[in-house]
Parts: structure tokens; C-alpha cells; sequence
């Protein structure tokens, strides 16, 4: 069955509060820490910072409790611009990236816990192991018969259009570990990141396997899981939607067929 | 000791699930104009007696509205229980199980409701 409740070695327990700096301008910062190595509960961490000394972004409040408070506050980043998917995490209930969202985008404390549903590395990195071998199992690159051309794969510009609004996606996962069908069976449903990576490429134009990709979705539990519940689309901090991208995969398996 | 593509592979595509999907769709839309009518039969029959609805049901129309809407509705239910089986049961028992009561639950009622339209429409 679905589980409603967290098992009881995921309990959230209170945590420190760590020592509030001497200034005017502060925020309260409510983190989630888990550490794999002391056997403890998971806690929640309140940190306070002074905003004046402080960049926009979570992102950047991160890094300053990192740097001044608590060298063990363990998070991913990497390009800080939205580009490289790392600092991924649930900020104020939403899956975003930490680098896009400002502090002031948020009412009261800001409250920071790693992907939902993710098993938990330490503090607020999620294994990706499982998302990542989902992603290699659609084969995300140009699969051809026809010969190797001397020069490039011709397409045309309205076929290249068609990939607009999905070679965007970064695989950040927000929208995966959003998506309650991901939840409750994502060890079989692919989720919307790789459904949509799965249809960037059954609808590039160069491609010559979309067959063999359609047949490899065509399954209750890779593809039909999806309910169009539209979270994917809610969460992903790049403005794409996933959920769009499902539903023409799905409208292309009633085309072969009827 | 399984790679993580392994387990993902896993036993593979089942190569189905379309005609679920299609087939849901497809009584949805059957089901707006046969729940209407039935909504419509069972209003314009409320508190009547027994020979009043036999009557009715001697109307041919009547009968295989009646008859459609049961089939429609009750194959929807098959469907959209399956689903929610899918969703929420992940021990292969219990889900097995589950699956094996909706689908004879589903022929069960369909059996009876058809039946009994028969009945009254020949007039036994």
C-alpha cells in the first residue's frame, strides 16, 4: 500500500537553533539535516542570517551558512544560474532550484528539505542514481539507420521548432519528485522529466527509431501512470511542461493504433 | 547486486495500455449521453410502479439506452478501479486479488442489470 506516514527513522524531530548575528535585517532559515553516519532522526535546523550581508537567491543564503555558520550544512551546486540543475530541493513546500528562487519570494521563515520522495544522502542530497538510470533507459540520443551523412543531419527550421520547450529541461527532477504517481510507483513509472526527455526525442525530426521508442513506453506503468495531475508542470522552474509533452506521447500511441 | 538499469529494465515493456487508455476515454464520452438518459429514466419514474417502468421498457429505445448505459458505466468502473489498483497496491498479491474481484464484480453486475432489463422489456 501507499504510505501516508514517514517510517519511523524518517521522523522530522526539532534541531538546533543556531546563534542569531547582531543586525537589523534578518531572516530565519528552516533547513532539514540528516547525517547517515550519527544514527539520528532527521531534524529540522533554524538558521538566522543578516540579509544586508546576504545575496537574493536561497541559493546564496545557503552558501553563507555554509561559509560563516555550519561548515556541515551538505547541499549540490554548481552554475548558480539555472543551468545545471544541481540545487534542486522543496522551498517552501515547491520543488525548485535554489539559484531562481529569491528570499523574498517567500513569506515567513524559509523552510528547505531535500526532493520529496528521494531517499536522502545526507542533509539535501537526494540519490539520483535511480532517476538517472530511468533517463538512460530512453536512450536520449539520435538513433539512425540511414547511413552517417559526409556532413550534418539535415532538419528543417519549423522541424527544429518542434524541440522548443523541451531541449530546455535541465533534469533537475523537481518535477519527478512533484509528481504523486512518481511517488507511489517510481520505481516503474518514468515520471515527467524522463517522459518528456523520451518525447524530445521521438519527435526530432532526424530520428529513425521512433517505433522502437514508442514501444518501449507503451506500458501501463512507464507511461500510463501519468494522471495528469499537472505538478510537473507547477514545479518546473525552467516554465516547461512535462505534462504536455506526456500527452502527446499518449496521443501518438492512439494514432498508431486507430 | 542488480545495476540500476537493470532494475529500471526491469521485465520490460508490456507493450500495452493504449486500449486501457483509449477504451477509458471512449466510455467517458458514451457515458455522457447514457448517464443523462438514465438520470433522466430513473427522475421521470420516481415513485412510479413496477408496470409503469415494464411498460416503458418495452420501448425498444428505452431498453438499449438502458442496456448501452449499464455496459458503458460498468466497463468505465472496471477501468478506472484498475487504475486506482495500479496506483496504490504494490504487493503483486494483493493486487492480483483485487483485480481478479473487479473484474468478475464488473460481469457479475453487468450480468444482473442486463438481465433484468431483458425481463421487464419482454414483458416476463
Amino acid at each position: 500500500m501507499v504510505a501516508f506516514a514517514l517510517p519511523q527513522n524518517s521522523k522530522l524531530t526539532p534541531g538546533k537553533i543556531w546563534p542569531i548575528p547582531a543586525a537589523t535585517n534578518l531572516r530565519e532559515f528552516k533547513i532539514y539535516r540528516w547525517n547517515p553516519d550519527d544514527g539520528q532522526n532527521p531534524h529540522v535546523d533554524t538558521y538566522t542570517l543578516d540579509m544586508d550581508s546576504c545575496g537574493p537567491m536561497v541559493l546564496d543564503a545557503l552558501i553563507k551558512i555554509k561559509n560563516e555558520q555550519d561548515p556541515t550544512l551538505t547541499f549540490r551546486r554548481s552554475c548558480r544560474e539555472g543551468i545545471c540543475g544541481s540545487c534542486a530541493m522543496n522551498i517552501d513546500g515547491t520543488n525548485t532550484l535554489a539559484c531562481l528562487k529569491a528570499c523574498d519570494d517567500v513569506k515567513g521563515p524559509v523552510k528547505i528539505y531535500p526532493l520529496p520522495h528521494m531517499a536522502v544522502v545526507k542533509d539535501l542530497v537526494p540519490d539520483m542514481t535511480h532517476f538517472y538510470a530511468q533517463h538512460r533507459s530512453i536512450e536520449p540520443w539520435l538513433k539512425t539507420s540511414t547511413p552517417t551523412p559526409q556532413a550534418e543531419w539535415k532538419q528543417s527550421e519549423s522541424e527544429r521548432a518542434l524541440l522548443d520547450g523541451l531541449y530546455e529541461c535541465i533534469l533537475c527532477a523537481c518535477c519527478s519528485t512533484s509528481c504523486p504517481s512518481y511517488w507511489w510507483n517510481g520505481d516503474r513509472y518514468l515520471g515527467p522529466a524522463v517522459l518528456l526527455q523520451a518525447y524530445r526525442w521521438l519527435i526530432d525530426s532526424r530520428d529513425e527509431a521512433t517505433g522502437d521508442r514508442l514501444d518501449n513506453l507503451e506500458d501501463p506503468f512507464r507511461l500510463y501512470r501519468c494522471h495528469t495531475i499537472m505538478n510537473c508542470a507547477k514545479a518546473c522552474p525552467k516554465g516547461l511542461s512535462p505534462a504536455k509533452a506526456i500527452a502527446e506521447i499518449k496521443k501518438m500511441m492512439v494514432e498508431r493504433r486507430v | 547486486m542488480r545495476t540500476e538499469l537493470g532494475k529500471v529494465r526491469g521485465l520490460g515493456s508490456a507493450k500495452s495500455g493504449t486500449e486501457h487508455f483509449w477504451h477509458q476515454r471512449m466510455t467517458a464520452i458514451a457515458n455522457v449521453p447514457l448517464v443523462i438518459y438514465l438520470i433522466y429514466f430513473i427522475l421521470s419514474h420516481l415513485g412510479a410502479p413496477r408496470a409503469a417502468i415494464v411498460t416503458s421498457l418495452k420501448n425498444p429505445l428505452c431498453a438499449v439506452m438502458l442496456g448501452l448505459a449499464m455496459i458503458s458505466v460498468l466497463w468505465h468502473m472496471r477501468l478506472g478501479l484498475q487504475t486506482v489498483v495500479e496506483d496504490y497496491l504494490h504487493s503483486e498479491g494483493k493486487k492480483l486479488a483485487m483485480l481478479l474481484i473487479i473484474n468478475f464484480a464488473t460481469f457479475f453486475l453487468g450480468a444482473i442489470a442486463l438481465y433484468a432489463i431483458l425481463k421487464m422489456s419482454f414483458g416476463l
